[in-house]
């Protein structure tokens, strides 16, 4: 069985813009304190942030659980949002669905979806329009398929 | 070059960590768009931008930048401002365009 270094979650509240990055900020110490390389730390935090906006511009609430073993880091983020009719348009570079207001404050550029992908090494989204979002990132401690997964 | 270099040189008003301004920068991102910025910019640089919110110091924060300097004038929200103190993350104000600030700063580190 494969040991579990670590494990927890943090919940997330839509719209709560002033506090954004806290869950990715506190995950990136956690993953630092244990011992983790730079690389992966900062790969981690960047899509742990990406997907902790995500929750905040377009859900009411969601959840971020994050579970580390010595040969994976696994974060998973479930939301009440209004889900995602089409995850290939999603995924599409600059294709966004935030309103104005959020875009003029430098979010909603459509590269939240596209820049977790590129952050992870297997990523998979599960959405259900009306009742919420699900997005699982892994990201492998050695090496791995950088890029890969949907 | 130290941040509190370019701050004398630019004439920039350093409005947090007054005690942070001894690190040495590695180059300069702009962008107003955060997600461009967690994407592309590299440890140790400053981050040009119009964005006052306190979401761009939790930007800063996460990519481990030296600091932002925020151009045009606009003045960084109060909550903006407290968060960068905790964070030690220089926030630096430019009256003068993004454009003439890159330029400068630009002039500064490459030539």
């Amino acid at each position: 069985m494969t040991r579990q270094l670590c494990e927890g979650s943090f919940h997330l509240v839509g719209g709560e813009f002033t506090h954004a990055g806290a869950a990715s900020s506190e995950l990136k110490a956690i993953l630092t304190g244990l011992g983790i390389g730079t690389d992966l730390v900062r790969r981690a935090a960047i899509a742990t942030f990406e997907a902790e906006m995500n929750v905040i511009i377009h859900a009411a609430a969601g959840v971020l659980n994050y579970s580390v073993t010595p040969e994976r880091i696994q974060i998973v983020v479930s939301d009440m949002g209004p889900g995602i009719p089409d995850i290939g348009l999603a995924m599409t570079e600059g294709y966004s669905t935030a309103p104005d207001w959020v875009r003029e404050m430098g979010w909603g550029a459509g590269m939240g979806l596209p820049n977790i992908k590129k952050n992870s090494d297997r990523f998979r989204v599960e959405s259900v329009v009306g009742e919420g979002t699900t997005i699982e990132i892994i990201i492998l401690m050695k090496g791995g398929d950088a890029g890969e997964g949907e | 070059m130290k941040v509190n270099e370019i701050a004398g040189k630019l004439c920039l008003r350093v409005n947090t960590a007054q005690g942070d301004l001894d690190r040495e920068i590695t180059g300069c991102y702009i962008s107003d768009l955060l997600s461009d910025v967690m994407a592309n910019a590299q440890d140790g640089e400053v981050w040009i931008t119009l964005q006052t919110h306190p979401n761009i110091v939790a930007v800063a924060a996460l990519k481990n930048l030296a600091g932002n300097i925020i151009t045009n004038n606009r003045s960084p929200e109060e909550e903006t401002l407290k968060k960068a103190e905790a964070e030690r993350i220089p926030i630096m104000l430019s009256s003068s365009s993004t454009f003439e600030t890159g330029g400068s700063l630009y002039r500064l580190l490459r030539c």
